[in-house]
């Protein structure tokens, strides 16, 4: 009898001890403590959304969309130039990045043999590339416009400095994407007497496109907001025109808040707030447009 | 299939591409100016009559902005990350991961503006009633130390994430309790990609430019004060390159001086984060 009540306390204990063991000071105080970090990390965003806008909101008007920028006149100072610019480049930017990245992840990870010593070197370039500072892309790019000679400010040559700061993000987006596509697809295709080739752009390369969309995205809305590597381009601070090619002069919204952030006036600031607002809403739909992608097709599966 | 390979090639290209056109200029620079004097002097006045080349002011100041930067993001990171990987249901996962993963959507000079018109003048002086600067290194860590946020936690999360449930269940039939598992059991089991997730953040602060370029001022000297104003690498080059110098002049060929030292540093910071990895690694 002794013994029979002796099992259930025995297998009972550890179990009671495990669940006051959650409400004891110590775990109560750590929970707290991350529970905090995750809320300073939201309440932080939410300050800098509100502050921005408070700050932007009395110049959110139409002088702002049509526009030029102006030397002295924050009242009609407008962002005409920095809105068309960033269209111009980051038009660019994915047209040169979406393919080439699309076409090494492809390469890499369904021609390459684990054995290559190319495949391993491209790896080991992208892994690098992945770590090499915004501001080191806008060097290069500046560098290789002078050695083909064109002009350093144009926007080929800034879309060239975007589109190589992004390949490696798109590369293992890309990457991970085709991963996730059952290898019974490819069998399958190939089953049927369709070559490598048209396996991968009848097949996979559909079945991994919203992955391929929801990085890619992400990656062109990082490049919409970046400004260190265009600032290498030189002469772009001050633009009053629309650029009207790929060899046009440019200037693009982040560049334009930089300019006039950096002016002594305040109205100059409330300025930079109000294309900041602008530059926030069309990232922040980019990152949801990708977020609904994911979610869409990740459910699924 | 031409076109794969060609596209892969791309990337060694760039790499190539970087290193020669960091490497050019800067030889040029180091015929006038001896690598000794670069690396070890404590003055840095490249625009001066009398220009002096020591790159000390400008390093310690990106040690600073990274510093603080990493004082903000790496308990905060982490803390998030465990809640998020440990404690949050699916439900309240699925609602905050992307939230914070906007903080670091965040273009860096609306960051940049955020430092210079509310948290220097703002929360600092106003309401904290610290003493800093118009531009100060403080401001700007911070700033820095909160865009980096999300690189640390999403990583770290993901890191622990991996860990297998087998481990926790282990360690709860043992009769510990979630704090004791997660700081005993899944944090060491973790600390390969919670290691990388930090040496990533680091090389994010380092090679950061619009935020120190806005927040941080352009007077390059020896930090000693986070309140005062002090230049970064990175802020150096952005000033520069923004004032017209004549390609070829000495003055131009400092900027590629200044960016093959970053290059460098941060090529060495990521070989250390490959190496964690590889060296921590466990196989589940």
């Amino acid at each position: 009898m002794a013994a029979i009540t002796a099992e259930p306390t025995a297998v009972t204990r550890p179990l009671t001890a495990a669940s006051h063991g959650e409400r004891n000071p110590q775990s109560l105080i750590f929970l707290i403590l991350l529970w905090a970090s995750l809320a300073f990390g939201i309440l932080v965003l939410v300050v800098l959304l509100v502050n921005t806008f408070l700050e932007g909101r009395s110049r959110m008007d139409a002088a702002l969309f049509t526009n030029y920028t102006s030397q002295i006149d924050p009242a009609t100072a407008g962002a005409r130039a920095a809105i068309l610019g960033t269209a111009w480049v980051i038009g660019t930017t994915a047209l040169l990045a979406i393919p080439i990245g699309v076409a090494a992840a492809a390469y890499l990870e369904e021609f390459a043999s684990k054995t290559s010593r190319f495949a391993r070197l491209v790896e080991l370039n992208v892994q690098n590339l992945a770590a090499v500072p915004a501001i080191i892309y806008g060097m290069l790019a500046a560098a290789a416009a002078v050695a083909v000679g064109i002009p350093r400010n144009t926007v080929i040559a800034g879309g060239i400095a975007l589109a190589l700061l992004i390949l490696p993000v798109v590369i293992v987006a890309t990457r991970e994407a085709l991963r996730a596509v059952p290898q019974e697809i490819r069998q399958g295709s190939l089953a049927l007497g369709a070559s490598p080739m048209q396996t991968l752009t009848r097949q996979t390369l559909p079945a991994a496109v919203p992955g391929i969309a929801t990085g890619t995205i992400l990656a062109l809305s990082r490049a919409m907001g970046e400004a260190a590597p265009l600032l290498l381009l030189g002469g772009l601070v001050f633009v009053k025109f629309d650029p009207n090619g790929l060899l046009s002069g440019f200037t693009t919204m982040p560049i334009q808040i930089f300019d006039w952030a950096g002016r002594s006036q305040v109205a100059f600031q409330e300025l930079a707030a109000a294309a900041s607002i602008l530059l926030l809403v069309l990232v922040i739909a980019m990152n949801g447009l990708a977020i609904i992608i994911r979610n869409k097709f990740t459910t699924g599966q | 299939m031409g076109f794969l390979v060609v596209a892969a090639g791309v990337s060694i290209l760039t790499t190539i591409g970087i290193v020669v056109s960091l490497l050019l200029p800067a030889i040029q620079f180091f015929r006038e100016v001896s690598i000794t004097e670069f690396l070890t002097g404590t003055s840095w006045t490249p625009r001066f009559q009398d220009p002096t080349f020591g790159v000390l002011p400008l390093i310690t100041g990106t040690m600073w902005t990274t510093a603080i930067a990493l004082s903000v993001s790496i308990p905060i990171g982490l803390g998030a990350a465990i809640y998020l990987s440990e404690y949050a249901s699916t439900r309240t996962r699925k609602i905050f991961k992307p939230t914070l993963e906007l903080l670091a959507g965040v273009p860096s000079v609306v960051y940049g503006l955020f430092a210079v018109t509310f948290v220097g003048p703002v929360v600092l002086k106003e309401w904290l009633g610290i003493e800093v600067a118009t531009f100060s290194v403080l401001a700007a860590g911070l700033v820095l130390g909160v865009m980096i946020i999300p690189t640390v936690a999403s990583l770290a999360e993901d890191a622990m994430s991996a860990v297998p449930r087998a481990l926790r269940e282990a360690s709860y039939g043992l009769g510990a309790n979630r704090m004791r598992t997660v700081l005993r059991v899944v944090f060491p089991a973790a600390v390969s990609g919670i290691a990388a997730a930090i040496v990533l953040g680091l090389s994010r602060a380092v090679g950061e430019t619009m935020i120190v370029a806005m927040a941080a001022g352009s007077q390059a000297k020896m930090v000693t004060d986070p309140l005062e104003g002090g230049q970064t690498m990175t802020g150096f080059i952005a000033s520069a390159a923004l004032g017209d110098s004549v390609q070829g002049s000495l003055q131009y060929n400092t900027l590629f001086a200044v960016g093959l030292t970053l290059f460098v540093l941060t090529l060495i910071i990521n070989i250390i984060s490959i190496r964690l990895v590889n060296r921590f690694r466990e196989i589940y």
